[in-house]
């Protein structure tokens, strides 16, 4: 086992393990960007900088790194590569070398993100990117077009390998209908990645073209028009939501579901209302980031009714939780703590995101604190503690060691009250007037306190999350043999040893006919 | 035996279609009548001047009264399935009854019908409310704005110019033209629930109504640079007679300053916005 070979590996497992490592510590940069713009905003004026543009910076890193370097390769990248092959029964992806060549791509795009720290003049324009301030900064716009290009990329060869993949290399007796939750979310999610990246790739070269070579785009002096970079980055950045919830609670309802020990309610409804319903609507929704962009009254009535919509797939994916939970037989392990976790912060965010629906409520709040905690809420912390319940739910299965379930247990209460602090919080000085990117808030001084108790939570937030990590690193290293099935699913990722060998099986796997990956049985 | 089992599927499907048609009726009945309920004091009280304010605050109050039952519903819900389906012993496995084909769709179509029917009317009570945010009433006073890196540029009808300062008379609706001379900007003020981006190439527009006298934060909420947080203003509203009289004591010195030919200057051009406290 040397360096060397797990570079050049092409085991979808190995690959979903480097995809890990890497989103990881994409992760615990941006975290810690985050805890530098929570001491900065501890006292008004300035605190640990004097230069607002380091604020800046900070912010585009923590938004763009935790997005694209973290949530969407963890998901899309790690939990796709090792599940979904154990799971139709597959040796491996259909294409493994064009696996290999999507993690190097990842860590590409991850080490140019890093890059920022080391320039002179290291890009602040958001993860948004929005011209004309992009355009005349002299922060680095180059270097964000083409980390989004990159990784975009990686992205987008990811989702042709796994929809080839799911299609044509399911074990004997995998019927679609008899598909992990979670693969069916996976193929959403890519499905949605393959229809709207290409607009991100299109909308972050224009504005490089307008800043470097002199086009004019977005430039309405010379006849180009403002809004349309704005069209273009949501029309991909509102789907990109999908692209990072649709796999998230695919493996919200795997963890359920195993520590449950109980069907996933009402299966059908799920796949074919909840996730069909997302990928149809996921395109006819982005005009809801621009309620006070200057859009067409018409577009802003139109997008509202769609965007309402929304709650109708999203609600049913919520009664299947719950419902799967009814007569179920729970353990509380530290894998369903995280997930039945993400049932409630999910149902704070999705439920706080509908008055953001309505574009007359919207004039108020908008890019205020209340849209900040809202995401955070429904996307950030929920898709987190998804992240973080999946990797414990299968710990035993790629480590072939088990975690500390105490150690387990108290990151996840640290992060749990944390995360409800901070963006409790946030939310509820947002509604008082409280906006977003500001590296100072003079002009808003009732809010000091309310600034220092998020400051106090995150501290205990970022103790939380560094507890887990600290708890896989030593429970991969240390921890005792788990054995091959701890959970008793009957779900077919765990029919195999931990950690599987390459080729996943001795002999390729068959299923009876009476086998569903939720058919739980005695014994 | 054969044609036994086709009949009873038969059955299920006759059942199936009965209870679809039950419930969208009720629930496409309830979203209507829902709906045109919402809309209807919009028509009757179109004579007086809807403070769109006033609404946000209602309807805001409304909508998450009605977030909050729906999340304590599943709250409660959730909190008494994990409570009472504890796990006993090492080998049990969930009981929970399998679905008939009938209540799965049941399952499916009745709460989509439920949901459909609470975006629906709220929807339309957005909707009215959307017209009251963007019908401005006719007798109004209307102030250009020219935003820029950091500072709020106000023009008056008349010629008169401010920076930073809007003063408004109370008890007339005002509506601001606004555009920006470089990047975007967002003139928020949210003591009016009104925000608008402002950008270069584009007219876009807001308008409130001040009531009565005071001062009010107006403040960027749109990503502009590296001093968008220093980027406020406020909203100074007199009485219609200290504004009469502070407008024509403006307007004589801009009468004085086009006779002196001297180049126009911001009646109250100074320092912009705001610098950091320590630098």
């Amino acid at each position: 086992m040397n360096l060397k070979e797990w570079i050049f590996t092409t085991d979808h497992k190995r690959v979903g393990i480097l995809y890990l490592i890497g989103s990881l510590a994409a992760f615990a940069v941006a975290g810690i960007m985050a805890l530098l713009m929570r001491a900065e905003l501890s006292t008004i004026g300035p605190t640990i900088t004097a230069n607002p543009t380091n604020y800046n910076v900070w912010l585009y890193t923590h938004g763009a790194v935790m997005i694209l370097g973290f949530q969407i390769p963890a998901l899309t990248g790690f939990f796709a590569n090792f599940c979904i092959p154990l799971m139709i029964g597959a040796k491996d992806v259909a294409f493994p070398r064009v696996n290999a060549l999507s993690v190097w791509l990842f860590y590409v795009g991850v080490i140019l993100a890093l890059l920022t720290f080391f320039i002179p003049d290291p890009p602040d324009i958001m993860w948004t990117g929005y011209p004309p301030y992009s355009t005349i900064t002299t922060g680095n716009t180059a270097m964000y077009s083409f980390t989004v290009l990159i990784l975009g990329f990686a992205s987008i060869i990811g989702g042709v390998n796994f929809l080839t993949t799911v299609a044509y290399m399911r074990a004997p007796g995998i019927t679609l209908n008899k598909l992990n939750i979670f693969v069916w979310c996976t193929l959403g999610a890519f499905v949605l990645q393959l229809i709207f990246v290409p607009v991100l790739g299109t909308a972050v070269s224009l504005i490089s073209m307008d800043k470097y070579l002199g086009t004019n785009f977005f430039d309405p002096a010379k006849g180009g028009d403002v809004l349309t970079y704005q069209n273009l980055f949501w029309f991909y950045s509102h789907p990109a939501v999908y692209v990072i919830f649709l796999p998230f609670i695919g493996v919200v309802f795997e963890v359920l579901s195993s520590h449950a020990r109980s069907a996933v309610f009402n299966y059908k409804m799920v796949v074919y209302g909840g996730i069909g319903g997302i990928v149809l609507l996921a395109g006819e929704v982005w005009v809801h980031h621009l309620y006070v962009s200057g859009m067409a009254d018409w577009l802003r009535i139109g997008q509202m009714v769609t965007t309402l919509m929304i709650s109708i797939p999203v609600g049913l994916m919520m009664i299947s939780l719950v419902g799967t939970l009814y007569k179920s037989s729970i353990a509380f392990t530290t894998p369903m703590l995280y997930a039945l976790g993400v049932v409630f912060l999910f149902l704070i965010g999705g439920l706080t995101g509908i008055p953001l629906a309505v574009p007359s409520l919207t004039l108020a709040v908008s890019d205020t604190y209340y849209v900040v905690g809202h995401f955070h809420y429904v996307m950030a912390v929920a898709g987190t503690f998804s992240i973080f319940a999946g990797i414990y739910h299968w710990f035993p299965k790629f480590s072939g060691r088990m975690y500390n379930e105490f150690w387990g247990k108290v990151g996840f209460w640290l992060t749990f009250i944390g995360s409800n602090v901070v963006f409790w919080t946030m939310m509820d000085i947002g509604v008082d007037g409280m906006p977003r990117r500001y590296y100072d808030y003079a002009h808003f001084p009732q809010f000091e306190s309310a600034h220092q108790l998020m400051t106090a939570g995150a501290v205990v937030l970022g103790l939380g999350f560094a507890i887990a990590v600290l708890n896989w690193i030593i429970g991969a290293m240390k921890g005792p043999p788990a054995g091959d099935n701890p959970w008793g699913s009957p779900s077919l990722e765990w029919t195999t040893v931990s950690p599987p060998p390459h080729g996943n099986w001795p002999t390729p796997p068959s299923v009876a006919e009476d086998w569903h990956p939720y058919a739980y049985k005695k014994g | 035996m054969e044609s036994k089992e086709r009949k009873g599927k038969q059955g299920m499907h006759k059942q199936l279609v009965a209870i679809l048609r039950r419930t969208s009726v009720a629930a496409f009945g309830f979203a209507l009548a829902a709906s045109s309920w919402a809309a209807g004091p919009a028509q009757s009280a179109a004579s007086k001047i809807n403070d769109p304010a006033r609404g946000w605050d209602s309807l805001w109050h409304e909508v998450i009264v009605d977030i909050t039952i729906i999340g304590i519903l599943f709250a409660v819900v959730t909190a008494w399935f994990m409570f009472s389906s504890r796990r006993t012993a090492d080998n049990q496995v969930g009981a929970s009854p399998k679905l008939s084909p009938a209540s799965a769709v049941g399952w499916t179509v009745l709460p989509i019908f439920i949901f459909l029917s609470i975006d629906l009317y709220t929807a339309a009570n957005g909707w009215v409310l959307w017209n009251h945010y963007r019908d401005v009433p006719a007798d109004r006073l209307e102030v250009k704005l020219e935003s820029g890196m950091y500072s709020w540029d106000y023009t008056y009808p008349n010629g008169v110019r401010t920076q930073n300062e809007l003063i408004v008379p109370a008890g007339k609706p005002v509506m601001l033209r606004m555009t920006s001379r470089d990047t975007l900007h967002s003139h928020y003020i949210p003591d009016f629930r009104v925000k608008e981006d402002s950008m270069p190439g584009r007219v876009t527009y807001l308008w409130f109504h001040p009531t009565k006298p005071g001062e009010h934060l107006v403040t960027c909420a749109e990503y502009c640079g590296v001093m968008h947080s220093y980027m406020a203003g406020r909203v100074i509203v007199k009485s219609t007679d200290e504004y009469a009289a502070w407008m024509k004591q403006e307007e004589t010195m801009l009468a004085a300053a086009a006779t002196t030919e001297a180049p126009a200057v911001p009646a109250k051009a100074g320092a912009p916005a705001a610098k950091p406290k320590k630098t």
